[in-house]
């Protein structure tokens, strides 16, 4: 199992990279669904089968599904790949590398001044995240789905085009 | 199960938080802006995880669930305000939106 | 009843206070009962504490509060009465109030009025504190106070430049007075130790003997501040300019009561005189200078009220020379007779000025003796009293009797007496020459308009003190009536020659009483006759040019201007762009650049801000991994 691991992280690891590197929008949207799916993996052999799930189900299927519809709807082309390759010049990447190298730099120290540690590996069963969800965790529950409804209030509001708010005014 | 090391799981979780944070950096569309902040919020989630792992409890989901409604919702309003501003700006250009400059 | 006393200069500064506060808010009618009610009422309260008072004529002191308390440095807020003090408080309440209802009418159609009676209130306030004071510092307040309020009134038409610039250039003069007289009250704080007024003569006759350099530089930067406050030699030159102002401002700050603080700060300070000689020498020789100096300059004057306001800085020469020559309260009985006939003369010639549509020129008026009676016999009567013709005017008596104690003084004695006999002369024929000038002779200009009771009655009240208020001190060869320098005993020390009523002093009243009328006969002759020769004596260039001289002041603002002003102007141009300037200004255009820096920052774009927040959070994990 541990092999897998190794798999999937790797497999994770190159498409997140050619999402970001992707001139199609498509294409880049794709790699990130992949990586997606491998991530799920990962999240299997450490022992959280709940979390795979989830990560499948709402991450890579819905999550990732918006995106393909406002993609549908933005209705760019073959302009778009024109346009991106204009906007990635050669030395985009220097800085925002030599940050994110920085930053990775830190966490890398800090994990190798700790001592190794192990992943016990235990399977955390779907039924004792739900009694963790219903038991202490409640009150984050509450407010996880108090943003939920902002979050879906938001987005119908933000959705309308102007015509149809001047048409629900003037129903209303 | 057999064992994986939580420090590997670790590194991953970064390298992945690291190659979100350049895809923000260095992108210009929106579209894919918005998904490299959903790269970084996936390794932290997978940060999450691997803790849980460790220490072979099942917060770790717990936390990882809550950090997905929150993705959820963020995507949901991000894409309608991405929506909005294409059709304000007629692009989908991050640097065209500077209104704010000065 | 005496401890009334205090509420004396509240009454004037409570009516500041409320007219201020309601600025343009209340009727005309409320404007008018309480600027001149609470003079009145002052006035009235002065009148039952002089009463009191003089039932047992002992100095009183009422302290209200402590102002400041500084270790031994403990200056109250304390009001003292005594003989002089109660004088000064009873004729400055009752003049005061006099000008405020003649204002009521002269002022009734300015926009201003609310203002006016505000900074006249707050003007009478701050007199009283001046002359009520039991202390220096509290008495400099007042100083302060009254110097504020003649700026504002003296440029109370501020829509006219020249007003402003005539203001600026009293406060100004007067402020080198106040210095002197600042650093002269941080000598006595020093080495007296205190500053109320008693314990301060006590402590410095005790300390200092006579003579010697301590008193004489106290006592010479306390002339220095009475010299700008009483417009005296060097310090006299914003006098004429304050007749910027409106009249009534003229009659009461710049006639009758302002500017005899001056006199009022020697006479009270007298022990500091007393023990430094060449200073008190020095005060009767700057009053004999500046009587003769300001009655050659107001011969030449054409500007009506200019006329009268040389005429007070003439007679504050007199009030200077009875100080320094010692005679104490003969100073402050012309103080008394002089508030009579200036402010009538002020008040007389607003009248006059009123009539003919703001015409001051007095070549341009004329034969107004049966178009303007009330005014005419107002002037009238105040000239008589100012030329201190014989025995039937108040100025005749104090007069004679600065004169009579001028010439027993020593060796500079007939000279300060030959001074101030000229000075009388001089004094006659201008006055006269303003009478014969204005209410004599064809009508060149008609009055137009009536004349009110609240005008009326100040005259006719003005004119029977100008008349009569010399009565309380005749001398012992004409009547004997030794009340008014009774009075005062108690509080200044008596002259240093009394007046006996010898044969000399006779003598020289009859010389004096001869040569006011002879003055009066030179004015009718020279400006009603008219002969021929004398006409072109005065054409004549070199008579024009002496003319023009002395109606320049002695050529004073001129010698100002060259010394004073235009090198300290030419200090400041060229001083524009030195090291600390350029500090400053490096500090202001260091930050604009800064600002223009951080402004290149806000560029609006999201990718620069969030490339921001990642360094920002790279820096703070970096402090928390390693630090």
């Amino acid at each position: 199992m541990t092999i897998a691991f190794y798999i999937a992280a790797a497999v994770a690891v190159v498409a997140t990279a050619l999402v970001i590197i992707n001139l199609n929008v498509v294409h880049a949207l794709l790699c990130l669904v992949i990586s997606f799916l491998a991530v799920a993996i990962v999240f299997y052999v450490l022992g959280a089968p709940f979390a795979a799930a989830l990560e499948v189900i709402v991450y890579a299927g819905a999550i990732m599904v918006l995106f393909v519809f406002v993609l549908i709807m933005l209705n760019t082309g073959g302009a778009a790949i024109q346009q991106e390759r204009h906007w990635l010049t050669p030395w985009i990447w220097v800085g925002p590398v030599g940050l994110a190298a920085i930053l990775l730099g830190e966490f890398v120290y800090l994990l190798w001044r700790n001592p190794v540690a192990a992943a016990s590996g235990a399977l955390g069963e779907p039924r004792q995240v739900g009694a963790l969800l219903f038991g202490p965790y409640l009150l984050a529950v509450e407010l996880a789905s108090m943003l939920l409804l902002a979050g879906l209030v938001g987005a119908y509001h933000l959705g309308r085009t102007d015509r149809q708010a001047a048409d629900e005014r003037g129903r209303m | 199960m057999s064992v994986v090391l939580m420090q590997h799981a670790l590194f991953l979780a970064m390298v992945l938080f690291a190659l979100g944070t350049i895809g923000v950096l260095m992108r210009r569309n929106l579209i894919v802006m918005l998904m490299s902040v959903e790269i970084m919020l996936n390794a932290a989630g997978l940060a999450f995880i691997a803790a849980g792992s460790r220490w072979g409890q099942a917060d770790g989901q717990v936390m990882f669930i809550l950090i997905l409604a929150l993705a959820a919702a963020e995507v949901a309003v991000g894409l309608a305000l991405i929506l909005r501003l294409y059709q304000r700006l007629g692009t989908l250009d991050a640097d065209a939106a500077d209104k704010m400059r000065g | 009843m005496l401890s009334l006393l205090a509420f004396i200069p509240a009454f004037p500064l409570l009516g500041f206070a409320i007219l201020f506060v309601t600025a343009g808010l209340l009727p005309k009618r409320w404007i008018t009962t309480i600027g001149v009610g609470s003079v009145g009422i002052s006035a009235f309260l002065a009148l039952i504490v002089m009463f009191a008072f003089l039932g047992a004529p002992q100095p009183y002191t009422k302290v209200v509060w402590t102002w400041i308390a500084v270790s031994s440095f403990t200056p109250h807020i304390g009001f003292y009465l005594d003989a002089l003090s109660g004088l000064m408080m009873l004729v400055i309440t009752f003049v005061s109030f006099l000008i405020h209802l003649y204002s009521a009418e002269f002022m009734s159609t300015d926009e201003g009025y609310n203002r006016y009676f505000a900074y006249m209130n707050l003007f009478v306030a701050s007199m009283l504190v001046l002359v009520l004071a039991d202390n220096l510092l509290f008495l400099y307040l007042g100083w302060e106070g009254v110097g504020l309020c003649s700026y504002l009134l003296i440029g109370f038409w501020y829509r006219d430049p020249a007003n402003g610039l005539a203001a600026r250039k009293a406060f100004i003069v007067t402020r080198v007075g106040d210095t002197a007289m600042a650093i002269g009250l941080f000598v006595l704080l020093t080495n007296l130790g205190t500053l109320d007024i008693q314990p301060l003569m006590q402590q410095a006759v005790v300390h200092w003997p006579v003579g010697s350099a301590l008193p004489i530089a106290a006592a010479a930067l306390l002339l220095g501040g009475a010299l700008g406050k009483s417009a005296q030699l060097p310090l006299q030159t914003w006098l004429p300019d304050a007749m910027a102002g409106p009249t009534p401002v003229s009659a009461l700050i710049h006639a009758a009561t302002m500017v005899t603080a001056g006199v009022y700060l020697i006479a009270r300070t007298h022990v500091l005189y007393d023990l430094a000689p060449p200073v008190q020498t020095a005060v009767a020789v700057i009053g004999a200078l500046t009587l003769l100096l300001a009655g050659f300059s107001a011969l030449n004057q054409t500007d009506l009220k200019r006329i009268l306001a040389y005429s007070t800085i003439s007679q504050i020469g007199y009030m200077f020379l009875a100080l320094g020559v010692g005679a104490w309260s003969a100073a402050i009985f012309h103080f008394m007779t002089h508030a009579f006939f200036k402010a009538l003369l002020f008040l007389s010639a607003g009248v006059v000025v009123q009539h003919l549509g703001e015409e001051h020129d007095i070549f341009r008026m004329g034969g107004l003796r049966q178009r303007l009676p009330l005014a005419f016999w107002s002037f009238l009567i105040g000239s008589i009293s100012l030329a201190a013709l014989p025995l039937i005017d108040a100025g005749f008596y104090s007069k004679d009797l600065i004169l009579w104690e001028a010439w027993s003084d020593g060796a500079l004695g007939p000279w300060l007496w030959a001074a101030g006999l000229f000075g009388a002369l001089l004094t006659a024929i201008y006055i006269f020459r303003a009478v014969f000038v204005v209410f004599f002779g064809p009508v060149r200009l008609e009055p137009t308009g009536l004349t009110g009771w609240r005008i009326a009655i100040p005259l006719v009240v003005l004119s029977i003190l100008a008349l009569t208020g010399g009565f309380v001190e005749i001398p012992s060869y004409l009547g004997n009536v030794p009340a008014f320098s009774g009075l005062m005993r108690s509080a200044l020390p008596g002259p240093r020659v009394a007046a006996a009523g010898s044969s000399l002093e006779i003598m020289l009243s009859v010389i004096a009483a001869v040569v006011a009328i002879l003055g009066v006969c030179i004015a009718y002759i020279a400006f009603r006759r008219r002969p021929a020769f004398l006409e072109a004596l005065v054409r004549s260039p070199s008579s024009l040019a002496l003319q023009h001289f002395w109606e320049t002041d002695w050529g004073f603002d001129w010698l100002y201007d060259r010394t004073l002003v235009r090198p300290f102007l030419w200090i400041a141009r060229i001083d524009q762009g030195d090291v600390i300037d350029r500090f400053y200004s490096g500090l202001a255009s260091l930050s604009r650049a800064t600002y223009r820096q951080l402004s290149e920052t806000e560029t609006g774009r999201v990718r620069r801000y969030a490339a921001g927040i990642t360094a920002g959070s790279i820096v703070l994990i970096a402090i928390l991994v390693f630090a």
